[in-house]
């Protein structure tokens, strides 16, 4: 039924993803689907890379040893911003097009007031994309 | 208290062995153990989130209200402390600041011309983020914009009068303000003068201090993969232990700077832009029109940090140039057309002959006019470039330092050049001409809409006017919360939203408690005297672009 899952991924916080990989991978296995990671960094230097292309290589290596881990094709997207905080929602909502995903699984937090305000990247994801959208609660 | 950012390599997949990775074809990166944010403080209370660096965020937001309140409550004692302080620092180290500002032009030309000039900021493969219109927009409008619509008119005409006047001598000591050895009665010499003296100004010493803090920090972060922070020149000064205390100092100085630098502009830039409507609508001016625009201000800023760099800061700057450059074509149209061009090179060619004298830091004659205008000028730039500088170069990635520094120093110079001799050119040729005292005698916040009262359309140009006031204003404010909040996050610029927009409000906020509590003079006083410290910041560096561009990949 879906062909391609793209798990929205920030290395510099890969304890709070686990669940979402998890059932990334598991869906992946069911539907014997492609899973893409994709990654929004700045061009400055940041905790995962002192630069865009040495975050690249992190994020490589993190998507071959999830493909291995799970036993399943993996691929990667690493998305540059020079303001990741005010772009990514909508910078996620094109790499879901450009990689072809019709599906997208990633981690959000409990729903809470201030998500009337500042909505949550998933609210916001799924407002924007026709692809189909799995948010993880913790 | 500190909850440390998950790095540990035992946990962490992602962690591969590696040599140094090249980031976007040759640069030299430095080797450190530190990462960045592992100092930072995340958590999300009431389900805002927050990445703070600890230590900086907390002490430079205590001082911050610290010194606000004791400035509200201790108003009389506090105010002639501050303008002796200021005072003292413009007199004594007058020489000081001129020369510092000298270097900085220097090192700037001698880049330019020397083969360190080939090398691109963020490896010699980067591309640039940004077109060139975008860049120079925003390079612009952080720079100088409100000071080009406030002083445009204003000091032109403060020096020409002065120049006009002529010297004034008691015991011994020259009392007026003229700049040089003046032109009494001559008014052609004077108008000149009263130009060059301007564009000295507002030509290359400011962009050069600019210059130095951007191309500074962007190599170290660029090239060099150090965090986005002041801290970060320090590097080849004190290595590692920039990470600690001096460090921190070094940041929380920065922060405070650019904060009181903004509250204070916020506050100056509302009472113009109050003054501004009185003149044109008649509406009554005052504390409550200048909360309301102040409020306006920060909500219009607001918006546009949410919006992000791209669709908030950019999109201003740009439209901000365009207004400015139909308002500057407007006065070159229906303003004396020919006298401008012709002054534009006179101008150009009387700054060149006067700059050696007027950047001589040392035996000067003129000292109220080198102490009290272009020391101050130099402070005032200083305390203002590590929010400009650290702006600049954040947008800057992917040029080569010679096309940096020919568009942070020479194309802004000539367009300085070109805007004061629109405005200030056809001011001082009003009253040359047809006797018009107006411009002369308006006070200083309304001398722009007196001239652009003599040209045609005057409601029209004077609305213009404050409109630019105003949105120069929202993009310095904007552009400002983005810098404190990247030094504040420890060098991150992908931190939580809502940070940038605490750092708003508390400059609106600042702006507002100083402007009812009448403390803006003192703060004025303030943020310039955090310039001298940043002057020493500066000169170090000028040291650390060098020692970065020579150890950098050329070819």
């Amino acid at each position: 039924m879906y062909e391609k899952i793209m798990v929205p991924v920030d290395l510099a916080h890969i304890d709070a993803l686990e669940k979402s990989l998890q059932i990334a991978a598991d869906m992946a296995r069911h539907f014997k689907a492609e899973v893409c990671y994709v990654s929004v960094t700045a061009n400055t230097p940041g905790p995962v890379g002192r630069t865009p292309a040495e975050y690249e290589k992190k994020l490589t290596s993190f998507a071959e040893a999830q493909g291995q881990r799970h036993g399943q094709p993996s691929g990667c997207k690493l998305i540059v911003s020079h303001d990741p905080t005010a772009d990514l929602d909508n910078l996620l909502v094109k790499a879901i097009e450009e990689i072809g995903a019709d599906l997208v699984v990633m981690g959000t937090h409990l729903p809470h007031k201030v998500d009337a305000v500042m909505p949550s990247h998933g609210d916001k994801l799924a407002k924007h994309t026709k692809a189909s959208v799995f948010l993880v609660r913790p | 208290m500190e909850n440390k950012t998950n790095h540990d390599p035992s946990k962490d997949p992602t962690e591969i062995s590696e040599g140094v990775p090249a980031p976007e074809g040759a640069a030299s990166l430095i080797d450190t153990d530190y990462v960045i944010g592992q100092d930072n403080y995340t958590a999300s209370p009431l389900g805002i989130s927050l990445d703070i660096h600890g230590k900086v965020f907390a002490i430079s937001a205590i001082a911050t209200l610290f010194f606000v309140v004791l400035t509200l409550a201790l108003q009389n004692e506090v105010e002639p402390l501050f303008n002796a302080v200021r005072t003292w620092l413009t007199s004594n180290l007058a020489w000081f600041f001129i020369l510092a500002g000298n270097i900085f032009v220097l090192l700037c030309f001698g880049l330019i011309l020397s083969p360190l000039g080939k090398i691109r900021i963020g490896g010699s493969e980067a591309k640039p983020d940004f077109t060139y219109i975008g860049w120079f927009s925003m390079l612009f409008a952080a720079g100088m914009g409100i000071g080009l619509m406030f002083y445009g008119v204003s000091e032109p005409m403060s020096h020409f009068d002065a120049a006009l006047a002529g010297t004034a001598m008691e015991n011994g000591v020259r009392t007026d303000w003229a700049p040089l050895g003046a032109a009494a009665g001559d008014t052609e010499a004077a108008a000149r003068l009263g130009m060059a003296a301007t564009i000295f100004h507002w030509g290359l010493h400011p962009w050069a201090i600019y210059a130095v803090v951007a191309l500074a920090l962007a190599l170290f972060s660029f090239n060099k993969g150090l965090p986005l922070t002041i801290r970060s020149i320090f590097y080849p000064l004190l290595g590692e232990r920039v990470w600690g205390w001096p460090g921190h100092i070094i940041d929380m100085l920065a922060v405070f700077a650019t904060l009181f630098g903004l509250a204070t502009s916020l506050g100056l830039g509302a009472s113009q832009a109050s003054a501004g409507l009185t003149y044109l609508f008649g509406i009554p001016g005052g504390n409550v029109t200048m909360v309301l625009l102040i409020l306006g201000i920060t909500s219009i800023a607001t918006v546009s940090i949410v919006a992000g760099v791209d669709k908030g800061v950019k999109r201003l700057s740009e439209i901000n140039m365009v207004l400015a450059f139909v308002l500057l074509l407007f006065v070159l149209v229906v303003g004396p057309t020919m006298l401008i061009f012709t002054g534009f090179f006179e101008n150009l060619w009387t700054y060149v002959v006067n700059l050696p004298a007027l950047s001589n830091p040392f035996f000067r004659e003129d000292a109220n006019f080198s102490q009290g205008w272009t020391a101050f000028y130099w402070a005032w730039w200083i305390s203002w470039s590590p929010f400009v500088g650290m702006f600049i170069a954040r947008v800057s990635r992917g040029r080569t330092v010679r096309e940096f520094l020919v568009a942070v120093l020479l194309v802004p110079s000539f367009v300085s050049v070109l805007w004061m001799t629109a405005f200030g050119g056809t001011a001082i040729n009003q009253f040359i001409g047809t006797g018009f005292e107006g411009v002369r005698e308006a006070a200083l916040e309304l001398k722009l809409f007196a001239m652009l009262g003599e040209l045609p359309l005057t409601e029209i140009t004077s609305f213009v006017g404050i409109v630019l006031v105003v949105v120069f204003f929202v993009t310095s404010s904007d552009s400002g919360s983005l810098v404190i909040d990247t030094i504040t996050a420890g060098g991150k610029v992908d931190a939580p939203k809502p940070q940038r927009v605490f750092w708003a409000f508390i400059e609106g906020g600042i702006a507002i408690a100083l402007l009812l509590g009448g403390g803006l003079v003192a703060l004025q006083a303030m943020a310039v005297s955090t310039g001298l410290p940043f002057t020493l910041v500066l000169l170090v560096g000028c040291y650390a672009i060098i020692k970065g561009l020579l150890s950098e990949p050329r070819g």
